[in-house]
């Protein structure tokens, strides 16, 4: 990407201009979550500025120009991810309400006890909690595909678990520790071809790589807005519409109903159904307005840019003495964790901190993947289109300074 | 190389600090202890395990050590803890841990106001991080928990 290009973008988000500490911001954290463009920022505004109504209710104006966009970024994500249809999308909190509907609904009515439900040892705890809690009321039976030193998954493995008693596959696509991004294509073959539907995990690769779920074949795909510049309170749940049909409502309340008496109650229709009570109107708009932002920088260019930014970052890091990368998958995404001997994460964290660089330090949210590499955590830097590559320079050279410090 | 860093750095990661970290004091399993007890950060991953020997007519500190894995305030404070209180009586102990309890939270100026904190006072520099207060708080409240018997796991969360 051309300096200018880059600019333009990063002048885009206001808050990539703060100082922190009296540093420039580096912002190196946006696994956790992403900045926001005005674009976005200024949709959200708009709403509640100008256009604040319930949708789906009134006969008002403003309930009509409410309902219109909210219904208009529903299919912004159909365009996005190349759904059937609207009847697929249904709108959740995030990415973990998402699964959590899935292993509720799906899990928790259309599977048998002695079933068996496939996770990988690298999910979020988002992808691992849900099932362990519909297995336990189920009588479900969840198992683990194993990776390897390099984080990638052992696929040997997989042959062996997927057996015709396994009837769901529940992976991440892309690692949030990691960053290894998985052969999902593969995977949902196999799986399929043993009859067993997949969820794929996506809120770490929606920003970062186009997703066509009628390509993939996926059955279920979860992700997040606020990890692809949008709000926070706002995800999608794609779901086949054949398979949403057979699943009874995940949640009840308004919205979600055709006709309540006290004898009996109809739900309905898709994606309604899954939509119980005022859903996240404002935060909906401003994923739509993500998703045209996304859309008008492009994934070839997202993609160039971040392999650029990626490849850089392992290249400097690798020459920090004492710094061991965890992740080193053939196919991994701008994601870069690692160890430093004898500093550890959080000493590390406070002092790039007092640089004004923005990392995350712990577990993730992912222990067996710490647990794996027998590390109580790790230090990760997690890059987007709006960074550069002297971003990548100053980090390496506060690791450096660290070392100085501490040892 | 000693590089230039900032104020609120230096004032956290003071020389004593380090020092400590880098050679922690008392740093063992003990084989005679009366009583232990382990500690866990679910946040961060920074675990311990405090080992006491209590004597004299069960009053005092005879000996205490520990085992454990983490960053440095963490690890810089439970070795500067097991100096402190080696050789007290329990009720000492029990008066220093409610100071450095106190100190942790701001609430006690060691500048203001009397008290028997010594070198602990260096902990006044985490004021600037209170996200890292749980590092320092974790050995004293593992060290309190065994002192009281507890049985199981103190967690900071």
């Amino acid at each position: 990407m051309k300096e200018a290009e880059l600019n333009r973008i990063r002048a885009d988000f206001p808050n990539l201009g703060c100082q922190v500490h009296g540093h420039p911001l580096a912002y190196l954290d946006n696994a956790a979550t992403t900045m926001k463009p005005r674009q976005v920022i200024e949709a959200i505004t708009n709403h509640y500025r100008a256009e604040t109504a319930n949708v789906h209710r009134g006969l008002h104006h403003l309930s009509v120009l409410a309902t219109k966009k909210y219904e208009g970024a529903r299919e912004k994500v159909v365009r996005f991810i190349n759904a059937g249809s609207e009847q697929e999308i249904i709108f959740t909190r995030g990415t973990t309400e998402a699964i959590n509907l899935a292993a509720s609904s799906y899990g928790g009515h259309l599977l048998k006890p002695g079933d068996e439900i496939l996770v990988s040892q690298m999910e979020h705890h988002s992808n691992i909690v849900p099932w362990q809690l519909v297995c336990q009321s189920r009588g479900l039976r969840l198992k683990v595909i194993p990776m390897d030193e390099s984080g990638q998954l052992r696929l040997d493995r997989f042959r062996e678990l997927l057996t015709e008693r396994v009837r769901l596959v529940a992976l991440v696509y892309t690692s949030n520790a990691l960053g290894t991004i998985n052969p999902v294509e593969q995977i949902i073959e196999e799986a399929h071809g043993m009859g067993a539907v997949v969820l794929l995990d996506a809120a770490q690769t929606i920003a970062h790589l186009e997703v066509d779920v009628q390509e993939l074949d996926c059955d279920f795909l979860a992700f997040s807005g606020h990890k692809m510049f949008g709000p926070t309170g706002i995800g999608v749940l794609y779901g086949k519409e054949n398979l949403l049909e057979q699943m009874p409502p995940y949640q009840g309340g308004g919205e979600m109903i055709s006709q309540v008496t006290f004898a009996k109650t109809t739900y309905n229709a898709l994606p309604y159904k899954f939509e119980a009570g005022t859903p996240p109107i404002a935060q909906a708009i401003g994923l739509g307005a993500a998703i045209d932002y996304i859309e008008s920088i492009g994934f070839a260019q997202i993609s160039e840019h971040e392999e650029l930014l990626r490849v850089h970052a392992s290249a400097q890091l690798a020459r920090i003495p004492g710094l061991r990368i965890i992740g080193t998958a053939a196919r991994k995404a701008a994601i870069c964790a690692f160890s430093l001997e004898e500093i550890h994460p959080h000493d590390l964290g406070t002092f790039l901190d007092q640089r004004g660089i923005a990392v995350r330090t712990g577990h993730h949210c992912a222990q067996p993947v710490l647990d794996f590499f027998g590390l109580p955590a790790t230090t990760r830097a997690s890059f987007s289109v709006y960074n550069s590559l002297q971003e990548v320079d100053l980090l390496a050279a506060a690791i450096e300074e660290a070392r100085s410090f501490f040892l | 190389m000693k590089v230039e860093s900032n104020k609120e750095m230096a004032e956290l990661y003071q020389a004593v600090i380090l020092d400590h970290y880098k050679n922690p004091r008392n740093f063992r399993k003990m084989d005679e202890q009366t009583c232990s007890h382990q500690g866990f950060n679910p946040l961060c991953g920074d675990r311990l395990e405090v080992y006491l020997k209590i004597g004299q007519g069960n009053s005092t500190i005879e000996d205490i050590s520990f085992e454990g894995e983490g960053c440095a305030i963490f690890k810089a404070s439970a070795s500067l803890m097991t100096e402190a209180l080696k050789g007290k009586n329990i009720a000492a102990a029990e008066q220093l841990f409610e100071e450095f309890r106190r100190l942790l939270l701001k609430q006690l100026d060691p500048d203001r106001e009397p008290h028997h904190l010594g070198k602990l006072k260096v902990f006044s520099g985490i004021w600037q991080f209170p996200v890292r207060t749980k590092c320092a708080s974790l050995a004293w409240h593992t060290m309190k928990a065994a002192l009281e018997g507890k049985t199981g796991q103190t967690k900071t969360e």
